[in-house]
C-alpha cells in the first residue's frame, strides 16, 4: 500500500517539480529555438513514459501484492505484446530522432552569409581575432606562439596581417547577423559556451574546430568554459556583448590590428589595455594562490 | 523423488569430475584461498572498502557545491583531486570490481552447477592483483602532490600537464599505473567466470535455462574483455607521453608562454581510445544489474520473468551495440560533426532493446504474487531510478539536444541516475538477498527498510532537481560557483538541499553497514533457501556452501530458472534440479 502510494508520489511531485520550480533554462539569446523546441518535445515523450511506467508499477503492486493464498499466473512469453511493445518504442524514439537530426543538419551547416570569429582558449582566458577588412583570417600556428603575438598568426601570411586581435578582453558581435566561431586552444582542451546562446563546442590544441548562430538580442551574456582545463577552469569566464551594428561598429574602431600590435617599437598608447599573456595567465593563478591560502 | 520421467534428455557426463584443490592451512584457505567463494568475499570487502573512500569524497565535493567559500581546506585543486578520485573509484574500483569479482565470483560456479571457477589459481592471483592496483590507487592521496585531478575521463593534454594536479608530479603516473594493474587482474578473472559459463556448467543446464542473473555477468565480462585493451593502450601511451616524452597525445602546445617538447599527437585520439572503453563500462556495470535484478523481481513476484528468451537477447544486442555509439560522448568534443548523424542513430536505436527489459521487468509484476520483500524494493526502486536516467539518456544522446546540456549538471544527473545509483541499488537488492546464502543469516528487517527508504527517496532528491540545474546551464566540474551570471540566487539554495540530502543518503550507508557486520552474529537464522527460490545456489547441502559447493553429486538440471506458481504444482516453486514435469513447463532452448 504504502510502496504504491509512494510510487505514485514520485510521479506526481517529479511532474510538479518540473512545471512549478523556478529553475528552468536561461532565456534563449540565438536562433537556436530549434534546439529549445526539441527539447520541449523530448520532456513530453519521455515524461509520459516515465509515468506510465512508474504508475503501471504502483497499479501492480497495489492489485498484486502478496495476500494469503494468492497464486502468480504463469505466462512465460507473449509474443503479440512483446512484438508490440517493440514497435511501438520504435516509433516513439523515430519521433525524437528525426526531429533531432533535423536541427543536428542545420547546425553543421554554417550559412555562406556567416562571418568568421576565432576563439582562442588558453590556460585560463579567453582571446578573440576577426578578419580585417579582406574577410579573411591569417593561417595560424601554436610554435608561433610568443608574448608578441599571442595567438600564433603567422606573420609571413598576408591575410593575418589586418586581423583584428582582442586579447584577453571581451568580445563583441552585431546583433542579427550569422557568426561562424572558428575554436582554436594554445593549450589544453578548453569548451566555448554560453548558456543564452544554446551552443558550445570543444577547442581542441592542433585542430580548429567549429560552431555557428546568430546573435538575436543584445546584451552582455557570459562565457563559460566548459571542459576541463586545470584548476583555473571555473574562473574561466569571458564576456560576449551583442551590440547594434552601431555599437559594433564603434567597438571594432577602436580595435587593433595584428600588424600594428606587432609592429616593433609599439609605445604603450593604445588606450584598451591588451595585457600581456603570461600576465593575464598569471591573473589567474595568483586568484587561485590567494583561494588557496585563504 | 516423484517417479516422472525428466522433461527432456539429460546429457550424460562427458568428462570425470576434476579433483579440487583443497587448502592445507588457514593461509591458503582464508587469505590465499582458491575458492571462488572466498575470492567473491575478499573482492567485495575491497571494493567496499574503497567505496567508502569514494562516499565520503563525494561528500566533500557536496560540502563545496553546497555552502561555496565555507571550506578553506577545498581549494580548487583539492576539489579537481576529490572528482577524479570518486568517479573513477566509484565505476571501476568499485561497480566493476563488485559486479564481476565479488557477485560473478560467488554466483556464477553456484547458479551453473560447477564446483569452483575453471582456474582456481589464476582467480586468486586476479583478486590480489586487484589489491594491489587498489594500493597503489590509495598511494597516491599520499604521493608528492596528490593524486590526480585530471577528471575520470584523464583527458590529455591537460591531465600530464602543470596546470592540472598531479599532471607533472605522481598522481597521473599512479593512476595510469593503477588502471594497468587493474586491467590485467581484470583479465585473469574475467577469462575464467567465460570459460566456466561456456565450459563449466552442470548437466543439463544449457545457455537458454542459465539465470538471467549470469546472463548479465557473462555478457558484461566479455564486453569487458573486448573494452578493457582499448583503455590499457590509451593508459600506456599517456604513460610513455608523461614519463618519456613522446607525442602520441600532445600537439603542439604553448603552456604559460612556454613551449613544450610535443609536437604532432591528436587529444581526440585519447577521447576514442577512452569512450570505446567508456561506453562499453556502463553496460559492464549495467548488464550485471539487469540480470540481477531480473532474478529479483520473479523470485520475489512469485512469478516466471517474462519473455525470458527476449531478455536474453537484449542483453547481447545491447552488449553488442554498445560497441557502437561510444562517440555520443563526443558530440561537442570538436570530432567531424558529421559522425554526430551516425553515432545519435546507433544510440537512440539502443533504447529499443533497453525499452523491452523495462516492459519485461514491470510485466513480470503483472498478475504476480508481490512479495514487498528488502530486495523487491530496491528492485522496485531500481526500475524507477532506472527509466528515470534512461530516459534523459535519449536527451543526451539525441545529439543536437546535446549540445546546450553536455558537460552540464544535467550530464552529472544523468549518469548518476542511470550507471551510479540504478545499479548500486541492485547491489543493495542482491546483498540483502543473498546474505542469508553467505552467512546464514538474514540481514535485520527494520534497519534494512530504513536504509532503503532513505538511500531510494534520497538519492532521488539529490539527483533528480539537479538537472535542471545543468538545464540552467551551470557546467559540471566547477569547484567554484561563484560569479556566475546564470545562476540564482534560489539555484545556489537548490545546491544546498541537494548537498544536505547527500549527507543523509551517505549516513544511511553506515547503517547499512552496521547492519552487514551485526547480522553476521545476531540476524535470524536464515536456512537453505529462505526465499523458496529454483536456482541451484539455493539448493546447496550446506549453508553457507562448502568447499566444491554441492556435496558428493553435482545437481542435475532438468528445467530453466523460473518455474515458480506452475499450475498444478504443489508449491509455488520448483528448483531447477528438481525432475519431473508438472504441468506446462516449458523447455527454453
Ligand atoms: C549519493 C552518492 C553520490 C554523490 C552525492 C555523488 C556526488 C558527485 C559529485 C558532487 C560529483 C562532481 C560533480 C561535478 O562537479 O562535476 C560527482 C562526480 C562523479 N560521480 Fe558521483 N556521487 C555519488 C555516487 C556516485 C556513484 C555511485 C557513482 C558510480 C558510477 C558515481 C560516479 C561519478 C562519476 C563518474 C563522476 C564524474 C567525475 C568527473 O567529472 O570526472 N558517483 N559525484
Ligand atoms: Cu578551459
Amino acid at each position: 500500500m504504502a510502496v504504491a502510494l509512494v510510487l505514485v508520489l514520485v510521479v506526481v511531485g517529479s511532474v510538479l517539480f518540473h512545471l512549478l520550480s523556478p529553475w528552468w533554462w536561461t532565456p534563449i539569446a540565438s536562433n537556436w529555438s530549434y534546439i529549445d523546441n526539441t527539447i520541449i518535445i523530448t520532456f513530453w515523450i519521455t515524461g509520459v513514459v516515465f509515468a506510465a511506467v512508474v504508475l503501471f508499477m504502483a497499479y501492480c503492486v497495489f492489485r498484486f501484492r502478496h495476500r494469503e493464498g494468492n497464486r502468480a499466473a504463469y505466462e512465460p512469453e507473449n509474443k503479440r505484446l512483446e512484438s508490440w511493445l517493440t514497435i511501438v518504442t520504435a516509433v516513439g524514439v523515430t519521433a525524437l530522432l528525426v526531429p533531432g537530426l533535423f536541427v543536428w543538419s542545420r547546425f553543421v551547416n554554417v550559412p555562406s552569409d556567416a562571418t568568421d570569429v576565432e576563439v582562442v582558449g588558453q590556460q585560463w582566458q579567453w582571446s578573440f581575432r576577426l578578419p580585417g577588412k579582406d574577410g579573411k583570417l591569417g593561417t595560424s600556428d601554436t610554435r608561433d606562439v610568443t608574448a608578441d603575438n599571442p595567438l600564433g598568426v603567422i606573420a609571413s601570411d598576408p591575410n593575418g596581417q589586418d586581423d583584428v586581435v582582442v586579447e584577453a578582453a571581451d568580445l563583441h558581435l552585431p546583433v542579427g547577423k550569422p557568426v561562424k566561431m572558428l575554436l582554436r586552444s594554445i593549450d589544453v582542451l578548453h569548451d566555448f559556451y554560453v548558456p543564452e546562446f544554446r551552443a558550445k563546442m570543444d577547442m581542441i590544441p592542433g585542430s580548429v574546430t567549429y560552431f555557428w548562430f546568430t546573435p538575436t538580442k543584445t546584451g552582455t551574456f557570459q562565457v563559460l568554459c566548459a571542459e576541463l582545463c586545470g584548476q583555473g577552469h571555473p574562473l574561466m569566464h569571458g564576456v560576449v556583448m551583442v551590440d547594434t551594428q552601431q555599437d559594433y561598429l564603434a567597438w571594432l574602431g577602436q580595435q587593433q590590428t595584428f600588424a600594428q600590435l606587432s609592429a616593433p617599437q609599439q609605445t604603450g598608447s593604445a588606450d584598451q589595455a591588451p595585457g600581456n599573456t603570461a600576465a593575464s595567465g598569471l591573473k589567474i593563478a595568483a586568484k587561485l594562490e590567494t583561494v588557496g591560502s585563504r | 523423488m516423484v517417479d516422472i520421467t525428466p522433461a527432456d534428455g539429460i546429457p550424460p557426463a562427458e568428462v570425470a569430475e576434476v579433483e579440487l584443490y583443497h587448502p592445507h592451512s588457514w593461509w591458503t584457505k582464508y587469505v590465499f584461498s582458491q575458492d571462488a567463494k572466498v575470492i567473491a568475499i575478499q573482492y567485495s570487502a575491497t571494493a567496499t572498502g574503497i567505496g567508502l573512500v569514494a562516499l565520503v569524497l563525494s561528500w566533500l565535493m557536496r560540502l563545496q557545491l553546497g555552502f561555496p567559500g565555507t571550506f578553506d581546506f577545498i581549494t580548487p585543486e583539492a576539489y579537481y583531486q576529490f572528482i577524479t578520485m570518486h568517479g573513477m573509484i566509484m565505476v571501476i574500483y568499485l561497480l566493476t570490481a563488485l559486479f564481476l569479482g565479488g557477485f560473478g565470483n560467488y554466483l556464477i560456479p553456484l547458479m551453473v552447477g560447477a564446483r569452483d571457477m575453471v582456474f582456481p589459481y589464476v582467480n586468486m592471483l586476479s583478486y590480489w592483483i586487484y589489491l594491489l592496483a587498489v594500493l597503489v590507487l590509495v598511494s597516491s592521496f599520499f604521493a608528492p602532490g596528490g593524486p590526480t585531478g585530471a577528471g575520470w575521463t584523464l583527458y590529455p593534454p591537460q591531465a600530464i600537464m602543470s596546470g592540472t594536479p598531479g599532471g607533472q608530479d605522481w598522481g597521473i603516473i599512479l593512476m595510469l599505473s593503477s588502471l594497468i594493474l587493474f586491467i590485467i587482474g581484470f583479465t585473469m578473472g574475467g577469462l575464467n567466470y567465460v570459460v566456466t559459463v561456456l565450459q563449466g556448467r552442470t548437466r543439463g543446464m544449457t545457455m537458454m535455462r542459465l539465470p538471467l542473473t549470469v546472463w548479465g555477468i557473462f555478457t558484461a565480462t566479455v564486453m569487458a574483455l573486448l573494452a578493457f585493451p582499448a583503455l590499457f593502450v590509451a593508459c600506456v601511451m599517456m604513460l610513455l607521453d608523461r614519463a618519456l616524452g613522446t607525442s602520441f597525445f600532445m600537439p603542439a602546445i604553448s603552456e604559460m608562454g612556454e613551449q613544450l617538447q610535443h609536437n604532432g599527437g591528436s587529444p581526440i585520439l585519447f577521447q576514442h581510445l577512452f569512450w570505446f572503453f567508456g561506453h562499453p563500462e556502463v553496460y559492464i556495470v549495467a548488464l550485471p544489474a539487469f540480470g540481477i535484478v531480473s532474478d529479483l523481481i520473479s523470485t520475489h513476484a512469485r512469478k516466471n520473468i517474462f519473455g525470458y528468451r527476449m531478455m536474453v537477447w537484449a542483453i547481447v544486442g545491447i552488449g553488442a551495440l554498445s560497441f557502437v555509439v561510444w562517440a555520443h560522448h563526443m558530440y561537442v568534443s570538436g570530432m567531424d560533426p558529421y559522425f554526430g548523424f551516425f553515432f545519435a542513430t546507433t544510440t537512440l536505436i539502443i533504447a529499443v532493446p533497453t525499452a523491452i527489459k523495462v516492459y519485461n521487468w514491470v510485466l513480470t509484476l503483472w498478475r504476480g504474487d508481490i512479495h514487498l520483500t528488502i530486495p523487491m524494493l530496491f528492485a522496485l526502486a531500481f526500475i524507477v531510478t532506472f527509466v528515470n536516467g534512461g530516459l534523459t539518456g535519449l536527451f543526451l544522446g539525441n545529439v543536437v539536444v546535446d549540445v546546450p546540456l553536455s558537460d552540464t549538471m544535467f550530464v552529472v544527473a544523468h549518469f548518476h541516475m542511470v550507471m551510479g545509483v540504478a545499479p548500486i541499488l541492485v547491489v543493495f537488492g542482491a546483498i540483502y538477498h543473498w546474505y542469508p546464502k553467505v552467512t546464514g543469516r538474514m540481514l535485520n528487517e527494520t534497519l534494512g527498510r530504513f536504509h532503503f527508504w532513505v538511500t531510494f527517496l534520497g538519492a532521488y532528491l539529490i539527483f533528480f532537481p539537479m538537472h535542471y540545474l545543468g538545464l540552467m546551464g551551470v557546467p559540471r566540474r566547477y569547484a567554484e560557483l561563484t560569479d556566475m551570471t546564470i545562476m540564482t540566487e534560489s539555484a545556489h539554495h537548490l545546491n544546498s538541499f541537494i548537498s544536505i540530502m547527500a549527507f543523509i543518503v551517505g549516513f544511511a550507508q553506515m547503517v547499512f553497514l552496521f547492519n552487514l557486520i551485526w547480522s553476521i552474529r545476531h540476524g535470524r537464522e536464515a536456512g537453505g533457501n529462505p526465499w523458496r527460490a529454483t536456482t541451484l545456489e539455493w539448493q546447496t547441502p550446506q549453508t553457507p556452501p562448502a568447499h566444491g559447493n554441492f556435496g558428493k553429486d553435482l545437481p542435475i538440471v532438468y528445467r530453466w530458472a523460473y518455474d515458480y506458481s506452475v499450475p498444478g504444482a504443489k508449491e509455488d516453486f520448483i528448483p531447477q534440479n528438481m525432475p519431473g514435469s508438472f504441468g506446462p513447463s516449458r523447455e527454453q532452448a
